[in-house]
């Protein structure tokens, strides 16, 4: 199982570096495609198809967001060399978030095993064994994220229509200096 | 008219299969919301499926087709329904049956396990996030495409609006 795993971040990690390295932004787009099917996979395989799902979801909403907004735009490929400050920026930034990353690696239990099975009463022992009789749902993902922890998914929803509204902000037609001739009755607002 | 030709959307092919897909793909949606409670799913999950049947549509058939079968002003509305039921069930659970603030009151039995209508209030919590999320994510998407082909249409000399 881990040797997948392996194989499908080493893929992931050439879909990253052919999308940070290409110029053509077709290309990098569809690399970034890749990174994240890839991702789906990962998830399936380590047992969390709730999460695989949002993620294959997302991931082609984001796609066709990206390429419509990639395909006949009048300049297709990045072009520019990049500056050396932000490159040395970057490199530092990365550097420094990995040395810490590596550090809290070392705190990981063993791969497949629970990050909360070192403390005996971790809340996540509780929810896997009561979780069932107290909400009397068996998917305990949904158990969690709408009974235990509703609360979290309020915030996220509260998240998510705050998007919404910011995206209509933005994007409105109103402000717009030449109104467009081809409006819908439907985007009067 | 200087309609982007993307707008027009695809070929009589492409149309003809989003046509007959799109059912299939909204009944899975629809029931990934549903059963989110016994299988793995759930409101996100459900629907960010439902919005992908919506995006199809308006990519199969332009972004007529697609807003004929959900209006911005409908998505509109399910985001405000989808939250206001979600909020409207927290609010049960303190006053209407005294416990906390989102507490699970209406329980169930045994027997009912594994069974669709069960898990209290989660399931109807999960409609309400099935709701709010299609809607939104439907109507982010067709924000951000109205608004790429606005800025082509300022410029008439894009390419020609052939199908």
């Amino acid at each position: 199982m881990i040797e997948v795993i392996a194989i499908l971040a080493l893929f992931m990690l050439v879909g990253a570096i052919v999308a940070v390295e290409t110029s053509h932004l077709l290309f990098a787009v569809i690399s970034v495609g890749a990174v994240g099917f890839l991702a789906a996979i990962a998830f399936l395989l380590l047992g969390a198809p709730d999460v695989a799902i949002v993620q294959i979801g997302v991931e082609v909403i984001t796609l066709v967001i990206l390429i419509r907004a990639t395909i006949g735009r009048d300049a297709t490929s990045a072009v520019g060399q990049r500056k050396l400050v932000g490159t040395v920026t970057a490199v530092t930034f990365v550097a420094a978030i990995g040395l810490f990353g590596l550090q809290g690696l070392s705190d990981f239990p063993a791969f497949g095993m629970s990050v909360m099975d070192r403390i005996a009463d971790a809340p996540s022992n509780t929810y896997l064994q009561d979780g069932l009789a107290d909400t009397g749902a068996p998917n305990i993902v949904t158990a969690v994220l709408l009974d235990f922890r509703a609360y979290d998914t309020l915030g996220e929803a509260t998240v998510l229509f705050c998007a919404v509204l910011g995206t209509l902000a933005i994007l409105r037609r109103k402000a717009r200096v030449a109104p467009s001739p081809n409006e819908h009755k439907e985007d009067s607002e | 008219m200087n309609r982007d030709p993307s707008d027009q959307g695809m070929g009589e092919i492409v149309r003809t299969v989003a046509r007959w897909l799109r059912g299939f793909i909204l009944a899975y949606g629809i029931y990934v919301v549903l059963h989110g409670h016994i299988t793995p799913g759930g409101g996100f999950e459900g629907g960010i499926v439902i919005a992908c049947v919506f995006i199809l549509l308006t990519l199969a058939g332009g972004q007529d087709l697609g807003l004929s079968f959900f209006s911005r002003r409908a998505a509109l509305s399910f985001i405000s329904v989808g939250g206001l039921l979600f909020l409207a069930l927290a609010w049960m659970g303190m006053w209407w049956a005294g416990g906390a603030f989102l507490q699970n009151f209406i329980g169930t039995s045994e027997e009912a396990r594994f069974s669709l209508f069960s898990a209290g209030t989660i399931p109807i919590l999960n409609i309400g996030l099935g709701l709010k999320v299609a809607s939104s994510l439907f109507l982010v998407f067709t924000v951000l495409a109205a608004f790429r082909i606005d800025a082509a249409s300022e410029k008439p000399e894009e390419e020609g609006s052939g199908s």
